[in-house]
């Protein structure tokens, strides 16, 4: 089916996501939305999926205008999409998942789960997926509920597929499955389109590339674009899409974490007998796909879980016994991964947030048992931290809710490099930002590790993982599956990932290259001629 | 340089069969249980006087067969009671530390056997009768408005709206069916305009909860104000003005199944009842099968799990929510006739005493499941009926101490002690898209 945007402009207030946005998407076409976060890709889809009602424009399906009022609407018409976040329900099983919505009954309603079972079966035999239908949606690995997103959207006949970000939750090697899975559907009709920000994917899969930015489309291109021309079209300038950064120059070890296992409100195991050593001005980056128990790991170095087992040490110092505000009076700076609920106060304004766990001591607080905040202190604070990590706001009295994901990110950083640190971690640094502000959060926490602090970077991000890490530990299922130079290639990785032990995937990614580590040797090749 | 090269120091050889399992400590708390309560059985039977006798009667008035009372040595009856809960206690500690999961039947059985044991050492040569099918109609009459409200509470809670007011929709049912019965002279009308009173205080509280997104919890808590406050000030004026139009008594005949009424025991406490109750149990039936296997339960968990999953399917997901509470006002509505028409009394202020709350507290100790929230209801009915009854024929345990038990059993079952109850992930969140 073809899938046609004409003039598509979405507002929320006085913010335009969508301006004017024409695209064509040709039947049997793989065609990528190429666009940086914040760029307005999953609005537009989002649009299209009839979850928001365009403000102006119209949508036109086999050359006829469609409107619709819910996604019941877009699914008849024919469109299905996979949620960047999947939109699976998880104590459902798989076929109760593929056929909410449009469920087979008998009579008063009953449901037919025969039908339904059957149904799953035959989408799964015809894509050669390996899906069992009565598994329950949370213990699926996340490649696998990618699929039963798939299956469900098949199985209301899809001819136009949209694809959120589809491999931002999964493994290279699982990445090379979808990308076959993606090949199958095109050939048999269906019209793909693919959200992406990684350059590296759209030049492998897409038959066409249409760039954002900023809401409005930037230009469209062929695959044969090489990643810098790509990257400029993104960002409209010229990127490095690597940090330079020195050789590190690890000194003494100086924070340890020993044999540490954390359970789960559920009493499940989420961080299995781990073991890191880390020495002063080195990078760690725990890799992993999400949900591995990474962001456990960190939240137990805060203090914010307690461990079951194990022990951290931090200079030879035991911070078991210690609470989080001791912890960070010890010299740990952290930033966590959910910037919006966890990193800030919306609602304070960017001083009260700078401050945020500080108040309570000389300079910002005095007077007899420090009851007094100093307000001007605080103020000033703020302002010269601000400008030294060039926050981009009106005031420092405006609420921190009313600035960029990005500079609300530099203001964390701020807070947290504010002390003299001896450990920094942080979680999902740059979930979320713009190009521009990842860099400038790489660049800071490079030069943390060269004032020699050990930095321990929590990332899903394979590219961040392997740009700004001296080492890389990956973790799958709690535990630790190994610690590797960061020269390890993306394939290694990718199958460490999924559990692989680092000398079994070695030897494993030497004979089966994935796609994508094909496309990167040719471009690479082609950048040398 | 050393450890820039591939370390696997702390790479188990297959991490994927290591997970979970091996490290969970052992949960000790239901043998524990078991053992302390087994121990306590034993106690009892030291207790008893050598020769005593504990008296049962098995039957009630207008039996079809009368057992004439039953006298059991209690001494022997009791050890032999005792015996096997010890058993029972040493199989749960077994299995616990062989991680086996327990049955449901285990705490079922042992259970009853512990009641059983203990009225054998209350009854002893007191030359009281222990009036047990008397003692398992009165547990099932105060379990009623508590599974009728569970029932509500529950299809309103799976689709993510969290009913605290069923408190106010039990009293509500009462008070429209008493008046309604009253002035039609007929109890069915009662059992026809208590659901629409239980519904309209259900759509109060999804108008604000669902439509404007005030705090469920608030709105519930001020609904139940309202209709105390609505009911009382009613029943102060028009009602005790003129009790022969507004108030008079009505009653639902009672309607014996044939065949099923005759059976021993059991006979007469379930199937020698109202209309209502037979209702009951056809809702409490229904909503086990339509929960679980229909095109309506599918939508209503989907919509209280992960609204904006069920949204992207097509689903109306604040409609499915507004039809759910008032559908489960109803259900708490006709409940609360049973507080009036049911038992043949006039309405009294505030006579539904909190039964709201504790059928609140079966919904969550029956884990947000019909067949749960039954058994809860009856476990809190039955502590209920067993304190009346010790009051009556007199123990050397305080009646008021039993009076207790289903608020202490309500503390520990929303304490999370029956084991970590789940409820549906978007309970209580407004969905706004």
């Amino acid at each position: 089916m073809k899938l046609e945007l004409r003039g598509v402009t979405k507002r929320f207030g006085s913010f335009t996501a969508n301006d004017r946005i024409s695209l064509t998407v040709a039947p049997g076409e793989i065609h990528a939305l190429l666009g940086e976060n914040g760029a307005g890709k999953s609005t537009l889809m989002n649009t299209i999926y009839g979850l928001y009602s365009p403000d102006e424009g119209e949508i036109l399906l086999d050359d006829r205008e469609v409107s619709f009022n819910g996604p019941g609407d877009a699914v008849a018409a024919g469109i299905g999409m996979v949620h960047q976040h999947f939109m699976l329900i998880p104590v459902f099983t798989v076929t109760e998942s593929v056929a909410l919505g449009y469920e087979p009954t008998r009579a008063a309603g009953i449901m037919d789960m025969a039908v339904a079972r059957a149904k799953v079966l035959e989408i799964s035999a015809r894509f050669g997926f390996d899906v069992d239908p009565d598994a329950r949606i949370e213990d699926l690995p996340v490649g696998a509920q990618q699929r039963v997103e798939i299956i469900k959207a098949l199985s209301r006949d899809a001819r136009v597929l949209i694809l959120d970000e589809p491999t931002a939750v999964l493994t290279p090697q699982e990445t090379d499955e979808l990308i076959t899975i993606m090949g199958q559907l095109r050939d048999s009709g269906t019209s793909i389109v693919f959200i992406t920000h990684k350059l590296r994917e759209v030049r492998a899969v897409a038959d066409r590339i249409t760039v954002i930015r900023r809401g409005a489309v930037v230009g469209e291109t062929s695959p044969q674009s090489t990643e810098t021309e790509l990257a400029g079209l993104m960002v409209g300038r010229e990127v490095n899409l690597t940090t330079a950064k020195e050789p590190a120059d690890p000194g003494e070890v100086s924070f340890e974490v020993r044999g540490l296992t954390v359970l789960s409100s559920a009493d499940k195991v989420v961080v299995d007998d781990v073991d890191l050593s880390m020495r002063r001005g080195e990078i760690l980056v725990i890799a992993g796909v999400d949900g591995n128990g990474q962001s456990e790991l960190a939240q137990t170095i805060l203090g914010l879980r307690t461990p079951v087992a194990g022990s951290i040490l931090l200079d030879d110092q035991d911070l078991a016994p210690l609470s989080v505000k001791q912890r960070l009076a010890a010299g740990l700076g952290f930033v966590p991964e959910d910037r919006s609920t966890d990193g800030v106060i919306g609602a304070f304004t960017i001083t009260e947030n700078y401050v945020l766990d500080m108040y309570d001591r000389p300079p910002y607080a005095g007077g007899p048992g420090n009851v007094a905040l100093r307000l001007p202190v605080m103020r000033e604070a703020a302002q010269t931290q601000a400008e030294r990590f060039d926050v981009r706001m009106g005031t420092v009295d405006d609420p921190i809710s009313t600035l960029s994901g990005g500079n609300q990110q530099k203001v964390v950083l701020a807070r947290e490099m504010s002390r003299d640190l001896r450990l920094f971690v942080a979680s999902q640094p740059t979930r979320g930002l713009d190009v521009g502000s990842i860099e400038f959060v790489h660049r800071t926490i490079i030069e943390e590790r060269d004032k020699g602090t050990p930095c321990l970077i929590v990332s899903t991000e394979l590219d961040e993982a392997l740009n700004l890490a001296d080492r890389i530990a990956v973790m799958y299922r709690g535990k630790v599956v190994g610690i590797v130079p960061a020269s390890t290639s993306r394939d290694v990785l990718g199958l460490m990932m999924a559990g692989v032990p680092a000398d079994e995937a070695q030897a494993q990614a030497a004979t089966h290259h994935t796609v994508l580590a094909e496309a990167d040797e040719q471009a690479e090749a082609e950048e040398n001629q | 340089m050393s450890e820039q090269t591939v370390s696997t120091a702390a790479v188990q050889a297959d991490p994927l069969k290591q997970t979970a399992t091996g490290v969970r400590p052992i949960s000790w708390k239901y043998p524990i249980t078991y053992a302390v309560l087994a121990a306590l059985a034993v106690l009892f039977v030291l207790t008893i006087p050598a020769g005593a006798r504990t008296h049962f009667r098995l039957s009630s008035g207008g039996d079809f067969f009368e057992i004439p009372l039953v006298e059991l040595p209690s001494r022997p009856a009791g050890w032999i009671l005792a015996v096997i809960l010890v058993a029972l206690a040493g199989l749960a500690i077994w299995q616990a530390s062989r991680r086996i999961r327990t049955r449901l039947w285990l705490p079922l059985l042992f259970g009853v056997l512990f009641v059983l044991a203990f009225l054998v050492w209350a009854g002893a040569d007191r030359g009281a009768v222990i009036p047990l099918v008397t003692m398992l109609t009165g547990a099932l009459a105060l379990s009623v408005p508590l599974i009728f409200g569970a029932m509500c509470g529950l299809v309103g809670e799976r689709s993510g709206v969290i009913n605290i007011a069923i408190e106010a929709q039990l009293l509500a049912g009462a008070f429209l069916a008493a008046v309604a019965a009253s002035v039609f002279t007929s109890a069915y009308m009662g059992l026809v305009f208590a659901p629409i009173a239980g519904a309209l205080v259900g759509a109060l509280l999804v108008f604000f909860s669902v439509k404007y997104q005030v705090n469920q919890i608030i709105v519930g808590v001020v609904l139940n104000v309202l209709i105390i406050g609505l009911t009382g000030y009613l029943f102060s004026t028009a009602l005790t003005q003129n009790p022969e139009l507004w108030n008079a008594r009505q009653q639902l005949p009672r309607l014996p199944i044939p065949g099923l009424s005759q059976i021993p025991i059991i006979g007469p406490v379930l199937f020698n009842q109202t209309i209502l109750v037979y209702l009951m149990y056809l809702i409490v039936g229904l909503l086990n099968i339509f929960l679980f296997r229909s095109r309506w339960g599918l939508r209503t968990r989907a919509v209280g799990e992960h609204p904006k999953a069920a949204d992207t399917v097509g689903i109306k997901v604040n409609r499915m929510r507004v039809y759910n509470v008032i559908l489960g006002g109803a259900i708490a509505g006709l409940g609360g006739a049973f507080f009036t028409i049911g038992q043949g009394l006039a309405f009294g202020k505030e006579m539904s005493a909190g039964a709201g709350f504790i059928a609140l507290a079966a919904m969550i100790l029956g884990r947000w499941h019909p067949i749960g929230a039954l058994l809860a209801a009856l476990l809190f009915g039955f502590s209920t009926s067993l304190g009346n009854t010790l009051a009556t024929i007199g123990t050397p345990v305080p009646s008021e101490a039993l009076l207790m038990l289903p608020y202490v059993i309500t503390i520990f079952a929303v304490a999370g002690f029956v084991g970590r109850v789940r409820p549906p992930a978007a309970n209580g969140t407004p969905y706004v898209k």
